[in-house]
């Protein structure tokens, strides 16, 4: 079914994502990359080296959560917007995500948003805590919100209303 | 009649690497291109690059040829550039006619030539394919990206390749609506974490789809798509009709290099590589002695190819008319790796196949 609607199933999903104890310790990167492309900006900006392509820039890349800082600068420079993160660190109730968004008008700190899934449905509001745009991260804004724990495996998006 | 070492025709992604590479080894070069501003596709491409550092992987197309263009500065005593100038003919004799603007009509005579002129968009024949409001993926992006005028409020777009997908998705930041993406494959072609960022953003993706007909009085007012079975043919009852403005034929590229033909090149039709291709060996010098292809006009890939494609004939090309690099053999053969590279996965296959039928 991905490769006609370009929407990964949940089992897809899980395997991306670290064990709850490892989200419940602080911000950790999910490369949802999930087919072979001849790509590998991520393991390149990676300081840490917590994400391996290899040699043959064809593999898909894999991640070594204890090695992942959840710096997100390879949010800001996968050309395919494949990654997200995740803390679950900071609330009981709540986990921070983090997206790369590229459209206008950029939420602001504080505003309520759309919360929307991997289809593009509106699952929830979130509240956006913080917009990341550096030069560095060369137009790529960096967008955390605050999400119910119950959405984490859901929310990938979200809609700025105006 | 001008004297040339090296004419390198067109001036995209291909054009400019296999200029630096040929300048780089000492050779004279003499870039055309028929547009008013070097750089290709590039120029429109507002969106990050795949690949790996070596070809710009994760820089925006648009920022690619300023790269470039400083490396090509470096040599500036080197190189001469001439825009506005489209080449016309490429002769037995080994001369090239060119056109600058639209009344300097004069002639080059290179010792070498590398044709690096890209490919151009397919189209689709549907009823009422002519109405207005019904573009190419690439002029949509061009009035976008380049003069910054929005094609319309709602766009179907036909095409779930790269460009489709990636068009759609400069359109929604554009904050244009896209309603659908249609494809008659059963399959998304693009790559998946493409498909999957326009999706999230709420776009459907309908695979097994066609264009059954346009309606409009004057312009574009409704599209109606049908579903297809397995061999492509339609099914009647299926029809979905979306209330657009634009339509945007994305249904691929097909290699532009007539010039090679008409110099007398082997041409061979090989469908991986989306067209009619000119047959050459591993240093990109086609049938016909000195003369060079590099880029999209080889065979349609991407531009991460096309720029290792260019630096390896511009290399070549210098070492077959007396300026052999120092490092010749080393970067040879790191400009193969990179292209080996690159095609090596499963969505390089195709081209692979494609390279098998014509070696020379
Ligand atoms: C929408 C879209 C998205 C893309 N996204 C990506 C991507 O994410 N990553 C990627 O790697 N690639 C991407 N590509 C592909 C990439 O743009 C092309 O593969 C690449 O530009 C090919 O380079 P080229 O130099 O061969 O040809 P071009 O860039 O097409 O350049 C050809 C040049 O030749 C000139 N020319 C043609 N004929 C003549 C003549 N007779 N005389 C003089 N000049 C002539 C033209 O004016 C042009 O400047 C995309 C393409 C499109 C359309
Ligand atoms: S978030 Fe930072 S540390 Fe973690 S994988 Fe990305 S770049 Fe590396
Ligand atoms: S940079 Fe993004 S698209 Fe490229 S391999 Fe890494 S995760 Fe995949």
């Amino acid at each position: 079914m991905f490769e006609k609607t370009g929407i990964p199933s949940r089992d897809m999903i899980m395997e991306k994502f670290p064990s709850m104890d490892r989200i419940n310790k602080g911000p950790a990167a999910i490369v949802e990359c999930y087919r072979q492309i001849p790509c590998n900006p991520c393991e390149t900006a990676c300081r840490f080296k917590a994400i391996r392509v290899g040699e043959d820039i064809n593999n898909i890349p894999q991640i070594n959560f204890d090695k992942c800082m959840g710096c997100a600068i390879c949010l800001s420079k996968c050309p395919g917007l494949a990654i997200m993160i995740a803390d679950g660190s900071k609330s009981e109730d709540t986990v921070e995500i983090k997206i790369p968004y590229e459209f206008l008008p950029l939420p602001e700190e504080g505003q309520l948003v759309k919360g929307l899934n991997r289809e593009g449905a509106y699952i929830t509001d979130v509240k956006v805590l913080k917009v990341t745009n550096p030069k560095s991260f060369d137009r790529t804004p960096v967008i955390t919100i605050e999400v119910d724990r119950k959405f984490l495996y859901e929310i990938r998006n979200i809609r700025v209303e105006v | 009649m001008k004297q040339a070492d090296i004419v390198v025709i067109g001036g995209g992604p291909a054009g400019l690497c296999a200029a630096i590479s040929a300048a780089q080894s000492g050779a004279g070069v003499l870039i055309i291109d028929k547009n008013k501003n070097l750089g290709g596709q590039l120029i429109k491409q507002t969106h990050m690059f795949f690949g790996s550092e070596k070809q710009y992987a994760s820089t925006r197309g648009i920022d690619i040829p300023e790269i470039l263009m400083k490396e090509l500065d470096k040599y500036r005593e080197k190189v001469e550039i001439k825009t506005n100038s489209t080449a016309l003919g490429l002769y037995e004799d080994g001369i090239i006619t060119v056109l600058e603007k639209e009344d300097n009509y004069y002639k080059i005579e290179p010792k070498a030539v590398i044709v690096a002129t890209g490919a151009y968009e397919k189209f689709l024949s549907f009823p009422n394919n002519d109405l207005p409001g019904i573009y190419g993926a690439g002029a949509v992006q061009t009035l976008m990206n380049v003069h910054g005028v929005k094609p319309g409020d709602r766009v179907l777009m036909v095409g779930a390749g790269n460009i489709g997908l990636i068009v759609s998705y400069q359109l929604m930041q554009a904050g244009v609506e896209v309603k659908a993406i249609i494809d008659a494959a059963p399959k998304i072609g693009g790559y998946l974490v493409h498909a999957s960022k326009i999706r999230r953003m709420g776009v459907p993706i309908l695979t097994s789809h066609t264009v059954k007909e346009a309606i409009g009085q004057d312009f574009l007012e409704k599209a109606v798509v049908w579903e297809v079975d397995e061999r492509f043919n339609p099914i009647p009852g299926t029809e979905v009709t979306f209330d657009v403005d634009v339509m945007c034929i994305s249904v691929g590229l097909t290699p532009l290099n007539e010039l090679l033909a008409m110099r007398g090149c082997q041409m061979k039709y090989v469908p991986q590589l989306s067209g009619l291709v000119p047959v050459r060996n591993e240093n990109y010098e086609t049938s016909v002695e000195n003369i060079f292809v590099a880029g999209d006009a080889s065979g349609v890939e991407e531009a991460s190819a096309a720029m290792v494609e260019g630096f390896l004939a511009g290399l070549c090309a210098a070492a077959k008319i007396g300026y052999k690099a120092d490092d010749f053999d080393d970067r040879r053969k790191d400009y193969m790796n990179q292209l080996n590279n690159l095609r090596s996965g499963p969505a390089g296959s195709h081209i692979l196949m494609g390279l098998e039928q014509i070696r020379r």
